[in-house]
């Protein structure tokens, strides 16, 4: 790039030198000139005719070298060299724009970890973090980067998620906590258990992910593809009549003149502007955003989530927490306490979250000789045998079925009715809370003009339409099955207009059919989980559905700038094309069409990059 | 079979759009994309017909644009 530089500097000093002067000596000012295009042009033209005998006719050198040599031929040395000029300052800035942005987006996901310390026996020593295998122990020192995922054996830190998350609050990590690779160890040493190969962890998923990214293209960027193919031979061939016919046809009509103004059409049918301010345009769009914790596979999906219509969200874990509290209890005929242990005692087999919330709420360690006779009953609840008692713990269906009388008023939460002996002993309430972002969320996705925000879950319709309620949603279906979640999902679809789209938001477990079936899959808590990864369009890495409202302002600005570069690159050609058919643009105005709009057009595609403000 | 090669080089969007399009033509070849901006080739094919489709892919490259080298990933 340094020499390409030097050799245009040093074509411009010559050029103006041949201007400067003028000698009177017709001789001298023209070798000056052809010295100067030479160092300028001499390698389009060597491209030009390399690519001739390889029989590819219609490229761009080709195109310049004989809008070039052509302007030369018929006297106009100052404009061939100028435009030969331009079109090489055109091409050093456009990949130096490309590589600059190549370069800011790899540096925004330096995430890849350069070593591990393993400990083997009593040594701790530095390897890479492929050779690392599952069960070593690593030691992460304050400021390294965690090269794998694993779990913490020793002590406690500060870990930074930023380059992963876009938080920029450290989380704090103990003894027993996951951590995950590609997070910066803020404080303190910690001593980890590895838990995944080094291709399996997420620092691996990720950079995988965001590197074959953008190989989905946008609808906008085939277009401009299928434009640029058509767009060059249509024009070349214009040039070609406008070379030969008039001047045979119309009277006083010369040569020279409507052979410049074909030569002007050679320089204006270079397609590169176009082609490629597009994919720099969704490139910084998906850097940007993933600066902010939101992986998008692919420019077709952060094309599709700027019309996005309906957005449909999971309620468990998606809106709400997912952790669900034990939040009243009602006995009857026992104590509080002991409705709460024997309960807590009958659940302790399962792990289903509403077990682990009793469990929480009862507090102290289950132990197991005191329990027997467990038998699930799926759908329903749990029988087993506590301290010689017979327990029964599960929704109104479980009583139903055993005939035990119980509570059938309104209750927000999910219901445990307990049967002790065959005897009603009351219920526990046990509720989910909605995150803290979530009513935020969805009223920034109304400002951002979506139609419809819907609530899919298999929850009570009391606790369903709370949550709604209190957040604002638009609609709200409850009681389903996964099953009906699909059928939903398909009768929104059915809803939005031909154009507009539907995203369905999840938590990536259990909703993949969905995530599947919605135009946009969205995957929240992205980190750690690799179902959501593989399952989704667009990876959230945090917890909060407020990015979903980020993401389509980063998805509509990239459109907004792609939009421009189209119109305003296609619209100054074809200007330039008719104003320099009729002689008025000369090929002062072809070379801005050509280069200043690709500069131009590179500048804007790089606003993409800069989400800082959405 | 999918197959992932590094396109050293790669300068210019429009040679890149070229590309995927003679590849995607090529017998055996179900879906080839190149990208522009992370330079990467994917070819996915016949699984026996792959190493013709290599070859060809690697003379397509080579033509249309001459300085670019096509890598192994």
């Amino acid at each position: 790039m340094k020499n390409r530089l030097w050799r245009i500097i040093i074509g411009a000093i010559f050029f103006i030198v041949a201007i400067v002067i003028d000698t009177n000596i017709e001789w001298l000012n023209i070798a000056l000139y052809l010295i100067s295009y030479i160092i300028v042009g001499g390698d389009i033209v060597k491209r030009a005719v390399r690519n001739i005998f390889k029989g590819k006719v219609f490229d761009e050198n080709f195109l310049m070298s004989i809008a070039t040599i052509g302007a030369m031929l018929i006297g106009e040395y100052p404009e061939g060299i100028a435009v030969m000029l331009f079109y090489q300052v055109g091409e050093l800035f456009q990949s130096y724009a490309v590589d600059k942005s190549r370069r800011s987006i790899a540096d925004a996901m330096d995430i890849r970890p350069d070593y591990a310390n393993v400990k083997r026996g009593d040594e701790v020593i530095k390897v890479d973090p492929d050779e690392v295998q599952i069960g070593d122990i690593i030691v992460i020192k304050p400021g390294e980067r965690v090269p794998l995922d694993g779990k913490v054996i020793e002590g406690n830190s500060m870990v930074d998620t930023s380059a992963l998350t876009g938080e920029s609050v450290p989380r704090e990590v103990e003894v027993g906590h996951e951590i995950l690779s590609g997070c910066i160890n803020v404080n303190g040493v910690i001593t980890a258990e590895v838990t995944k190969e080094y291709g399996e962890s997420t620092v691996s998923k990720i950079l995988d992910l965001v590197e074959n990214a953008s190989s989905k293209k946008s609808q906008s960027e085939q277009f401009i593809t299928k434009f640029a193919r058509y767009y060059t031979p249509i024009v070349v061939i214009i040039a070609v009549f406008l070379a030969i016919i008039p001047p045979l046809v119309i009277d006083g009509a010369t040569f020279s003149d409507w052979i410049y103004r074909a030569l002007t059409f050679l320089v204006v049918s270079c397609p590169c502007a176009l082609v490629v301010s597009i994919p720099l345009s969704f490139f910084g769009g998906i850097g940007g955003a993933s600066r902010k914790g939101i992986l998008v596979k692919g420019s077709n999906y952060l094309e599709a989530l700027a019309e996005a219509e309906i957005i449909v969200f999971d309620k468990t874990g998606t809106l709400t927490k997912g952790v669900f509290n034990v939040q009243e209890v009602h006995p009857e005929g026992v104590s509080k306490e002991e409705l709460l242990e024997l309960t807590a005692y009958a659940e302790s087999y399962s792990n289903h979250p509403i077990s682990n919330s009793l469990k929480q709420a009862y507090g102290k360690e289950i132990d197991n000789g005191r329990i027997s006779d467990v038998e699930e009953v799926s759908g329903h609840g749990v029988f087993a045998t506590v301290d010689g008692k017979k327990v029964s713990a599960g929704n109104i269906k479980l009583m139903k079925k055993l005939n035990i009388p119980c509570y059938e008023g309104e209750v927000v939460g999910t219901v445990v009715h307990v049967g002790i002996d065959d005897k009603y002993a009351g219920y526990i309430v046990i509720a989910d809370e909605a995150k803290e972002d979530s009513a935020r969320a969805i009223m920034e996705l109304k400002e951002a003009k979506i139609k419809q925000t819907v609530m899919l879950t298999g929850d009570t319709k009391n606790v369903a339409s709370k949550v709604a309620k209190q957040l604002g949603l638009d609609k709200v279906y409850s009681e389903l099955l996964p099953g009906d979640k699909v059928e939903k999902v398909e009768e929104l679809l059915a809803q939005k207009s031909a154009k507009g789209k539907l995203a369905f938001v999840g938590d990536g477990i259990n909703d993949a059919p969905v995530l599947a079936r919605a135009d946009i899959g969205i995957a929240m808590g992205g980190l750690g989980s690799d179902a959501a990864i593989e399952a989704a369009d667009i990876v959230i890495m945090t917890d909060e559905p407020s990015k979903i409202a980020t993401a389509i302002k980063v998805s509509k600005k990239t459109l907004r700038i792609a939009h421009q570069n189209t119109v305003f690159s296609i619209g100054i050609k074809i200007i330039v094309l008719i104003l320099s058919a009729f002689g008025i643009a000369t090929m002062w105005a072809a070379i801005f069409a050509d280069v200043g709009v690709t500069i131009i057009a590179v500048l804007n595609a790089f606003r993409a990059l800069n989400v800082k403000n959405l | 079979m999918k197959k992932k090669f590094i396109l050293e080089g790669l300068d210019c969007a429009n040679c890149a759009a070229k590309m995927e399009k003679a590849i995607n033509e090529l017998d055996g070849v179900k879906e080839a994309t190149v990208n522009f901006m992370t330079q990467k080739l994917v070819i996915e094919g016949e699984d026996e017909k792959m190493p013709t489709i290599v070859q060809e892919a690697e003379k397509i490259v080579k033509k249309i644009e001459p300085d670019t080298v096509m890598k192994k990933a």
